[in-house]
């Protein structure tokens, strides 16, 4: 049964994506780009990461896409259409070669839902046997980022902090 | 600059939705922790209100006076993080460790719920305020082109 809206869902998501680089006008590919983030995020929430699937959907769908928008608003209008060389003859050879590699990389990948991957055998048994006894929190998603790994999340803070107040020293010129 | 939409549906609407965009990111926020969600999350939605009454009302509505005030905020949600982790260390414990924020009548367990939501409404305020300020910076261009002419 899961089959049944498995491969659909894949298909959307490679058609948007692929719509997004080919097709010309910029303005259609920010609102494509935004429809690919919304499949994307019904696949994560297929694949069980619903914490991931609502940080996708709300970054990539909702603000990535105010945020291009915004930029195209900014830009003058007739740098909208897109003007693309060709690929070159590089392009053509090297980035086959990159995708059979990744390919063949990925037939090395555990199977979904192993339980004897190493992901979930070195340390996942113990955040999930001992998160709510430790830290009263029944979603362990939460307590892993928040608690355990807490440093790592302070210092992402700090990532997305900077990278505003990047964004107000380079874009709010009083010149 | 921004100016006010000028599309009356896009007004009662923005009017209508904006309060429960706000207090769905309040709620995503707050049940992190039972549910899918968390600080990062409920500060985009959050932030998100905010940018949604800037993009309808303008800049220099009333309705966007809490996305202007929230600009002067930039780091508190930092400072609220750190100060957590530096709570934990005043109490004799190592940096970030919940289980030694001084709060007398709690057991550890409860302590370290604490320390969660504490630093996801630090995570949420960074959010929320550097969402705004990316928004306002991308728009400020045309600020600067307005005072130049007028």
């Amino acid at each position: 049964m899961i089959v049944s809206y498995e491969i659909p869902l894949l298909l959307l998501v490679l058609v948007t994506a692929g719509g997004a680089i080919l097709v010309k006008d910029l303005m259609s590919a920010v609102l494509l780009l935004g429809s690919y983030s919304f499949f994307l995020s019904l696949v994560w929430a297929w694949l069980g990461a619903v914490d991931v699937a609502f940080v996708e959907a709300v970054i990539g769908a909702g603000l990535a896409t105010v945020l291009f928008l915004l930029t195209l608003f900014g830009t003058n209008p007739k740098d909208t259409r897109l003007r693309r060389p060709p690929p070159s003859l590089a392009t053509l050879i090297i980035f086959p070669i990159l995708g059979f590699l990744l390919l063949y990389a990925a037939s090395d990948l555990p199977v979904y839902l192993d339980p004897n991957s190493p992901a979930s055998v070195h340390i996942s048994p113990t955040y999930l046997e001992q998160s709510y006894q430790d830290t009263h929190t029944p979603n362990v998603v939460t307590s892993v980022l928040m608690d355990y790994r807490s440093l790592d999340t302070m210092v992402e803070t700090l990532v997305i902090f900077a990278s505003g107040i990047a964004c107000a020293l380079l874009l709010r010129r009083h010149t | 600059m921004l100016r006010p939409h000028d599309s009356i549906i896009v007004q009662t609407l923005g009017r209508f939705l904006i309060p429960v965009v706000q207090i769905f990111g309040l709620y995503v926020l707050f049940f992190g922790q039972y549910g899918p969600g968390g600080g990062f999350v409920g500060g985009v939605i959050l932030g998100t209100g905010m940018i949604l009454s800037v993009l309808i009302f303008g800049h220099d509505a009333s309705r966007s006076q809490l996305a202007n005030k929230v600009l002067h905020v930039d780091g508190v949600g930092m400072l609220i993080y750190a100060g957590v982790g530096g709570l934990c260390m005043i109490g004799g414990g190592e940096f970030l460790n919940y289980a030694n924020l001084e709060i007398p009548g709690l057991e550890t367990a409860s302590r370290r719920s604490l320390g969660i939501v504490l630093t996801q409404i630090g995570v949420a305020v960074d959010v929320a305020v550097t969402v705004v300020s990316i928004v306002f910076s991308l728009s400020a261009e045309e600020i600067v082109e307005d005072s130049a002419n007028g």
